[in-house]
């Protein structure tokens, strides 16, 4: 069925017809209206899921994991402030391997306040052990939100699935939704080899674990990163197969022939690939490159991809506050230290708080990487793309 | 011989273990000072049996029967609880 809808409405059906066991959830600004627009299909008897109403985010997520820990399927919705009251517990719910799913949308984190988008806030919570999937549009966002809910399950790993704030969350798009029937058929039931409530075989969850078995506990969680990117290969391709949507681990667009690239995230691929069109209409060689699974980085795909063009500009949403510049900028540079067919880098930091980003700007971008192309050298290696007074 | 540790691949996914494997860890080891019963003077209210936080009072048909070293940390709550008129229970400097 087509229909017109927001990224967050998307994101809401997706959660319906997915009809998971228990939601505890809190509003934040721009991701309340998920979960409001998920309370009303509660409402409405049209899932059977327990709605908690928290009083937290914190609460949100402790919850969600004593939910999960019982068997239940478990969802929340977040964003920003939200996410960061969510922190301590993120780490618990990837230590006790819950399969718990977040459907977030991206937004700033304070100070200064601000509601709109840009990636700080799933950044700041890169390395809790969950997986990341950032999303271009409302169609990518409602498929992955399905994706992520079996992908997570056969992981045994909790997962963000996320949206641009007001961007996607709140732009109205054509949206083609699975039939209601089809996307059960698809997840299956959620399979557990124990059971908080199994009185019959008691077990101890999230024990003390000191200097002689913590280490392998954790080495343990660290493989199950290792080892998830072909699930979520297997999960998009039974998905694509099912449905005719097909996602990638590391989205290539005209990538075969680039001189040089763009490497981006979220909202922004979209408008990256409208500037590549435009561009390879005037005969430039430029290409796009965009992180869909963040979390476990895809070395292998992304070392592939960047090995192609010349020169690649990074475009990140988020600063490390490091001094080094952005997320992405840093994971790209490192997976290629061994190789030798290592690309020109320049990492442009743009659109932090929401601020705008247009093909027009793009169009520059691309245009500074083929002067580093021609001249064979950065001069910078770290910009602030689009902020006054550089 | 004691027994060897598991690597982490033998170890059951996401931190679950079987239940009640505190009893394999036996906190007694912690002890400085070690309470001393007298069944001679206890009236078996079983205030220290409430209080203990290491269930390590031993009680048996409503009777005060010992304290179970094995686990007992000698935190001395159980001698600070026993009524004043009572001192059934003194704490003495554990010597090894």
């Amino acid at each position: 069925m087509i229909v017109a809808r927001t990224g967050n409405e998307a994101m809401a059906e997706a959660m319906r017809q997915i009809n998971p066991d228990v939601v505890a959830a809190y509003p934040i600004t721009p991701a309340t209206e998920i979960v409001q627009l998920f309370s009303k299909f509660v409402n409405d008897g049209l899932v059977d899921t327990e709605f908690v109403p928290v009083e937290s985010e914190h609460s949100a997520c402790s919850a969600c994991v004593g939910a999960s820990a019982s068997g239940a399927r478990v969802m929340t919705s977040t964003s920003s402030q939200g996410l960061a009251l969510m922190h301590e517990i993120l780490f618990i719910a990837a230590g006790l391997r819950l399969p718990i799913t977040i459907c977030l949308v991206n937004r700033s984190l304070s100070s200064p306040i601000n509601i709109h988008c840009d990636h700080s806030d799933t950044m700041a919570s890169r390395d809790a052990g969950w997986l990341q999937i950032y999303t271009e549009n409302a169609q990518e966002a409602y498929d992955t939100t399905i994706q992520l809910v079996k992908i997570a399950e056969q992981a045994l790993l909790p997962g963000i699935a996320s949206t641009d704030a007001f961007i996607i969350s709140h732009g109205m798009e054509r949206v083609e939704l699975i039939d209601d029937k089809e996307v059960p058929k698809f997840l299956g039931e959620r399979k557990l080899n124990y059971s908080l409530l199994d009185v019959d075989n008691p077990i101890t969850l999230g024990p003390l674990d000191l200097q002689d078995y913590f280490f392998e506990h954790k080495r343990s969680e660290i493989d199950a990163m290792d080892n998830v990117l072909p699930i979520i290969e297997k999960v998009q391709k039974e998905f694509g197969d099912k449905f005719g949507r097909y996602y990638p681990i590391v989205d290539e667009y005209k990538m075969d022939d680039a001189e040089v690239a763009i490497l981006v995230m979220g909202s922004t691929g979209g408008t990256a690939k409208v500037t590549v069109e435009r561009m390879r209409e005037k005969g430039k060689k430029v290409g796009l490159v965009r992180a869909r699974v963040y979390r476990p980085f895809p070395k292998d795909a992304m070392t592939k991809a960047l090995s192609k063009p010349k020169v690649v500009g990074v475009m990140d949403r988020s600063d490390t506050m490091s001094t080094l510049g952005g997320h992405l900028y840093n994971d790209a540079r490192s997976i290629l230290y061994k190789s030798d067919k290592q690309p020109l880098m320049k990492n442009y930091i743009y659109g932090l708080g929401g601020r705008d980003i247009s093909i027009e700007e793009i169009e520059a971008i691309y245009g500074q990487l083929f002067d580093i192309q021609k001249s064979g050298e950065v001069d910078k290696d770290v910009v602030y793309f689009g902020v006054r007074g550089e | 011989m004691k027994k060897e540790k598991e690597g982490w691949k033998d170890l059951p996914i996401g931190l679950v273990l079987g239940a009640a494997t505190c009893l394999n860890f036996e906190t007694g080891d912690w002890r400085s000072e070690k309470p001393i019963w007298d069944s001679e003077k206890c009236t078996h209210c079983l205030l220290c049996w409430i209080y203990c936080p290491d269930s390590s009072i031993i009680v048996k048909d409503g009777k005060v029967q010992g304290i179970d070293y094995k686990y007992c940390k000698g935190c001395g709550i159980c001698a600070e609880e026993c009524p004043p008129k009572v001192k059934a229970i003194t704490m003495v400097r554990e010597e090894k």
